[in-house]
């Protein structure tokens, strides 16, 4: 497997969030800025990487029949320690994340990647993918938090842009979070339809 | 009168105002996932509700009884993931003996619950707000309904909307999630009552 293939494919070719959709709670949840999605981005980054390396390294001592349950626990073990680093040093982002921090747990994210990749590559192979696809996630979450904080605040990382007269409200709100993936789905499929037709044609 | 109108304000914002679904994005996989039929919808809605009530009491006994006296706060995440996970065995077992006809419609649900969202983040949340058990248990109730409640509805309106003609490039999913954001702006309207 050539290493440049797990990145393309971590990246756009299989992205976590817009053509797996995978991980939608904090997707929709924590994108209402860009900082949060930053901060939500970054730990799942690491927390995938670690998860990817240790089940990788354990792959052939955990037993088939209970490979779930020890997954779950060995994720669920690294991201309490994340939640304490980040309670203990960046406190701001801590209160920000609230609940989705400890719901890293339940990411199907990280459980699928665990699963269909960790558990059959090794450690070099799993790494990768892990950094590849953490790239992917937090690239789509950045790509929804943009919009959202852009049309509903008129800023993007805290810098006024557009004029409070164009703010919308809803875009921070609940709605704005179904609204923007909607519509960057829909859009993404324009695209794609497209590309296909050209390619029947051709 | 006063814990009343409070236990009875834990149900209903569970239901309504904090829907579990769409205001606070906890069970979206399950919620997008398994909303293309309205029966399967009303099965998974029934095992979440089941699950989430069980799996409160579990997680809540536990944690006061055994994580504070110990001083093992910190072990929470990894402990309730754990709780809910053998809980849903547990429950797939006694369902299986018991109630084979609750078994057989249900039964398909119950794996894809341990690692649904809503029932980990509620058990995480009782904690947070500090609810005492009853509260923790009717939250619990509530969110469970809420959850019931909006799954049922959407899929309702994506059996409906299958059969419209939608721009090719917005079929499936990019139109079920803007028919979510409108569903959540009703909802949003449900904020003022309480």
């Amino acid at each position: 497997m050539k290493i440049s293939d797990i990145f393309k494919d971590g990246i756009y070719r299989k992205n976590a969030i817009l053509i797996m959709l995978l991980g939608m709670c904090p997707t929709l949840a924590v994108t209402t800025t860009l900082s949060n999605a930053i901060g939500m981005g970054i730990s799942v980054i690491v927390i995938l990487t670690l998860s990817n390396i240790s089940i990788s390294i354990m792959r052939k001592v955990i037993p088939a029949a209970v490979r779930i349950p020890a997954y779950i626990g060995i994720i669920a073990a690294l991201v309490t320690i994340i939640e304490m680093l980040i309670h203990a040093y960046v406190p701001t982002l801590y209160v920000s994340l609230g609940i989705y921090l400890p719901l890293i747990v339940v990411n199907c994210i990280i459980l699928e990647r665990a699963e269909s990749f960790a558990s059959k590559n090794n450690i070099l192979h799993s790494t990768i993918d892990g950094i590849a696809v953490g790239i992917g996630f937090t690239l789509a979450m950045l790509l929804i938090a943009f919009f959202r904080e852009l049309l509903g605040t008129g800023a993007i990382l805290g810098f006024t842009i557009l004029p409070a007269s164009t703010n919308m409200l809803i875009m921070i709100l609940p709605p704005g979070a179904f609204l923007t993936l909607g519509i960057i789905l829909g859009v993404m499929g324009h695209y794609s339809n497209k590309k296909k037709e050209e390619l029947e044609n051709e | 009168m006063n814990n009343l109108s409070l236990y009875f304000g834990l149900v209903f914002s569970g239901i309504l105002i904090k829907n579990v679904l769409l205001s606070q994005f906890l069970g979206i996989c399950s919620f997008l996932g398994v909303s293309k039929k309205t029966s399967s919808a009303v099965g998974m809605g029934m095992a979440v509700t089941v699950v989430l009530v069980v799996a409160t009491i579990a997680s809540y006994a536990f944690y006061y009884l055994v994580q504070v006296p110990f001083h093992l706060e910190f072990l929470r995440t990894i402990s309730f993931i754990i709780i809910i996970a053998a809980i849903v065995q547990l429950i797939e077992v006694v369902m299986k003996k018991y109630m084979r006809g609750l078994y057989e419609s249900l039964g398909v649900y119950l794996p894809l619950i341990t690692t649904n969202c809503a029932v980990l983040g509620i058990a995480i949340l009782n904690i947070n707000n500090g609810y005492d058990f009853l509260g923790s248990i009717l939250y619990a109730l509530g969110s469970g309904l809420g959850f019931l409640l909006v799954i049922v509805l959407f899929s309702a309106i994506r059996e409906k909307l299958e059969l419209l003609d939608i721009p090719e490039a917005f079929k499936g999913l990019p139109i079920a999630l803007i028919t979510a954001a409108f569903m959540s702006l009703a909802f949003i309207g449900f904020g003022g009552i309480l």
